[in-house]
């Protein structure tokens, strides 16, 4: 293989891996935070356990999405060394401000937090885990600013003496900001990560409900059913928001990277009144003449992109027609013959695979939310099993709707498109760093890759373990007001 | 504007400071804490000195790399794609150290906390080397050479003689790249320079526990930096001064070599004496003047070329444009003191000095193997 296509898939490996990390830091911070201003202002014991129990897992998750974020960010120089020539000057802004606003203030209050317990104020406590959750969404925001620019480069000028993107003036970095690719992107993302944290809340909500009520521990099935409910609610508000911000999306993706949904539909050609496939079959191999449509939905697809279901205003892009617009369009760049299709099967797959996983949460949250009325605690092991199998799915998801996203913008790295700046582009083969060898980039994909496996194992074998575990409700921990000689409240 | 590249070549050094200063002290810890504690009590209060702050200190890193991919990218791109092994090294060490710390304690387990351990000191001294080589390298200078890139998907290029780079002042088609791989970053010179971060770390990390400890283990700690600190004030007077002649490019890095000198000696000697706050103060200048000397001693390169000095990537070549600039001035001038209050907070809350006596009897996680019962629970018929 090439250096370029090992560097992809390092990319694709250790992104992918992180941001299975990242979204649940980025949902449960904030409800940890929530949990514990519970406990704040009803004072009820079980608010403070939850989210002491929570909290655990948001640390051993918090650890391993730190230490391969710092991968992320030196990746671009190792890997993507002519990609960060090409952008640097807009591409480094939003990194260097993530930094500076929210990864700071992570860290510092996620310390403050730990093991500030016992030695400040339970308000000032609870305060700090508020900072955390703050800083982790500012985050998410800073990083998909920097990636909606190469779905959409706003905000930049080319420079054909240096031959690079730059940025249009100081005003051009506030339109990388308020890009609104960035917006959608970060709406959605963000409703994701809800939606993930709230169903790993909710999922061992109701495997503890259960589990507790048939062994018969004292206080912990009201417990559970709290912890459970509170994912239910947010489940449910997140699905909705992730719908709905999907749409968003997607409706700019149709606007701003036609190639890409088409591509995600297997849609061959221009079309009126385009249908949804719901499944599709055939050989794939970037031929899109070859699939055959099994499962549609007439006219949704059309409806989806442009608000109409039918008549030339419903005109969506197909794959062949754009391919050939692409064509003429950089003929005298890239040569006549160049393809730029991305790889069909990954993106319409990853498209149902980002979209038909989440069912499962919503399944839970509206049984679970009915069986759980009145005060009533759910006891059936059935549904126990059901709420675990729940938990890895909006991880699928989302997973897969970065794959979408990223493996849909290929062969651009930063695309062109009707609405952003049209002549700053760059393909992904001109981005790789130049005198990295394949045999390094091999090295270090193999590196990653083991380490990250036998890490991603110990992180498993942890967060389950602390499940199994949960809650002894017998212990008195509850911090306490500063005191001097005291045992510290939480030591390594 | 163009004072505004010089600008952002100090804040660039200023962040390095930031972050070696800081994360310093935790690797010293990190490579110390081990063989220092007599008990496994000992090492959690070791452990503890740095609990709250080294994820804090870590992201100096983040920001001095973040912040080089916006104020330089050619600096950026060449340097990190240049150094590619030699960074993969570093960033797996420092995953594993994150990893180490913080799951630890999480399992109640001889075996499993002997090995997180040895993950951890291992880590700490290899990484605190490998830092004092990758700078010690940008102050000798490394095969840098301009490039023509004539087909990039294929990776082919022509080397440019440096008279026709002299010449050419349109950069779109010529840049700079590393070329030697990652042995060229071994000489005698970066590796005793590895040895200079790594002793600077240890005195660091000895008198920081000095400072954060009380009782017995703190009168060892206390030995153990006096110790320490005549052998980094040593390793680095020999390496600075190496550096100095036959490196260093101007006057004015005899300036911040100076100031790490005198810092190193009053370290030793306050360390002597048993004054831990004064000899932290100190060692913590003297890495500050330390870096500040590697960054005036390269000056006005950010990569010197030792194949051909035409060859070195400058600060004005490898710089952004004004508006990034400006904007990430902004940024900094509003943000840098925030970040630096509610640090300079968050070590005044953990300032009380850690005894072994505050450590619970009982190991922090859970046990290994099959649960204990939780104490209500009656099995059901």
């Amino acid at each position: 293989m090439e250096a370029l296509d090992l560097a992809r898939w390092q990319f694709g490996i250790t992104t992918v891996y992180h941001f299975i990390l990242v979204p649940l830091t980025i949902g449960l911070a904030p409800l940890v935070a929530i949990m514990q201003t519970k406990w704040l202002r009803s004072g009820e014991e079980k608010w403070m356990k939850l989210a002491e129990f929570f909290g655990k897992i948001l640390i051993i998750n918090f650890a391993l999405g730190v230490a391969t974020g710092i991968v992320q960010e030196f990746q671009f120089g190792m890997n993507w060394s002519e990609y960060s020539r090409f952008v640097g000057d807009i591409f480094g802004a939003p990194l260097a401000f993530e930094a500076l606003m929210a990864f700071f203030l992570e860290s510092t209050f996620l310390g403050l937090w730990v093991f500030g317990k016992g030695r400040m104020s339970a308000k000032l406590n609870t305060l700090c885990i508020w900072m955390v959750a703050i800083g982790v969404n500012i985050s998410a925001y800073f990083i998909l600013c920097a990636n909606s620019f190469m779905q959409h480069p706003v905000g930049a000028v080319y420079n054909e003496e240096t031959g690079r993107a730059e940025l249009d003036g100081v005003g051009g970095f506030l339109e990388v900001l308020t890009n609104n690719t960035a917006i959608a992107a970060t709406s959605h993302t963000i409703t994701a990560a809800f939606l993930v944290a709230g169903t790993l809340v909710a999922g061992i909500g109701t495997w503890w409900m259960v589990r507790s009520t048939k062994k018969n521990i004292a206080g912990q099935p009201e417990m559970w059913r709290s912890a459970a409910r509170f994912g239910f609610v947010t489940i449910l508000i997140s699905a909705a928001g992730v719908g709905l911000t999907g749409h968003f999306q997607g409706q700019l993706m149709y606007e701003q990277q036609p190639m890409k949904m088409a591509s995600a539909e297997a849609q061959c050609h221009n079309e009126e009144g385009a249908p949804l496939s719901i499944l599709a079959i055939g050989d794939f191999t970037n031929d899109c003449e070859n699939v055959t449509r099994i499962i549609d939905v007439p006219w949704v697809t059309s409806f989806m992109a442009t608000n109409h279901f039918t008549g030339p205003e419903s005109e969506v892009a197909g794959v062949e027609d754009v391919q050939a617009f692409y064509q003429e369009k950089y003929a005298d760049q890239f040569g006549e013959d160049y393809d730029y299709r991305p790889n069909l099967v990954v993106t319409y797959y990853s498209f149902r695979a980002m979209i038909g996983p989440i069912i499962f949460p919503v399944i839970l949250a509206l049984a679970g939310l009915w069986f759980t009325r009145k005060e009533k605690i759910w006891d059936s092991s059935g549904w126990a099993k059901y709420a675990l199998f729940a938990i890895p799915m909006p991880f699928i998801a989302s997973s897969f709707g970065w794959i979408f996203t990223e493996m849909g913008r290929q062969p651009w790295v930063v695309a062109p498109n009707p609405t952003g700046v049209e002549d700053v582009l760059l393909l992904t083969d001109y981005g790789v760093s130049q005198t990295t060898s394949p045999a390094m980039v091999l090295t270090t994909l193999i590196g990653f890759t083991v380490l990250y496996a036998i890490l991603g194992v110990v992180w498993f074998l942890l967060v389950r373990r602390y499940t199994l575990e949960g809650i002894d409700l017998t212990t008195e921990k509850a911090p306490a007001p500063d005191d001097e000689n005291q045992p510290l409240s939480f030591v390594y | 504007m163009d004072f505004l590249p010089y600008l952002w070549f100090i804040v660039i050094a200023v962040l390095w400071i930031g972050y070696l200063t800081l994360e310093g002290f935790d690797f010293g810890v990190g490579m110390l804490y081990t063989t220092v504690s007599k008990n496994p009590k000992e090492r959690r209060v070791a452990l503890n000195t740095i609990g709250p702050h080294w994820d804090g200190n870590e992201v100096w890193l983040l920001t001095a790399g973040g912040a080089t991919f916006a104020a330089f990218p050619e600096w950026y791109a060449t340097m990190f794609s240049g150094m590619y092994l030699a960074l993969f090294l570093i960033l797996v060490l420092l995953i594993v150290r994150i990893c180490a710390i913080e799951w630890r304690g999480k399992i109640n387990d001889i075996n499993w906390r002997k090995r997180w351990d040895l993950a951890h000191t291992v880590c700490a001294w290899l990484v605190s080397f490998l830092w004092g080589v990758a700078f010690a390298n940008l102050v000798q200078g490394m095969k840098i050479e301009v490039l023509e890139i004539t087909n990039p998907a294929t990776q082919t290029y022509e080397i440019v003689s440096p008279e026709a780079f002299e010449a050419a002042t349109n950069t779109a088609a010529y840049t700079h790249h590393l070329t030697g791989g990652f042995f060229s970053l071994l000489t005698p010179f970066t590796l005793l320079g590895g040895l200079v971060t790594l002793s600077l770390f240890l005195t660091h990390g000895a008198v920081f526990m000095a400072l954060k400890t009380a009782g017995d283990f703190q009168v060892r700690v206390e030995k153990l930096a006096a110790r320490l600190s005549i052998g980094s004030l040593l390793i680095t007077a020999v390496w600075a001064i190496w550096a100095q002649l036959a490196y260093a490019s101007g006057f004015w890095s005899w300036i911040p070599l100076a100031i790490a000198a005198v810092c190193l000696v009053l370290t030793a000697l306050w360390a002597q004496k048993g004054d831990e706050l004064k000899a932290f103060i100190a060692n913590f200048i003297a890495i500050a003047a330390a870096v500040a000397f590697i960054f005036t001693a390269m000056f006005p390169n950010v990569m010197k070329s030792s194949i051909d000095p035409a060859y070195s990537l400058t600060i004005e070549q490898a710089s952004a444009t004004g508006p990034t600039q400006i904007i990430m001035s902004v940024a900094s001038l509003i943000l840098v003191p925030i970040i630096i209050g509610y640090s300079i907070w968050s070590y005044k809350v953990f300032s009380k000095r850690i005894h072994v006596d505050n450590i619970p009897d009982d190991p922090s996680g859970l046990s290994r193997g099959t649960k204990k019962p939780l104490a209500n629970e009656v099995s059901v018929q």
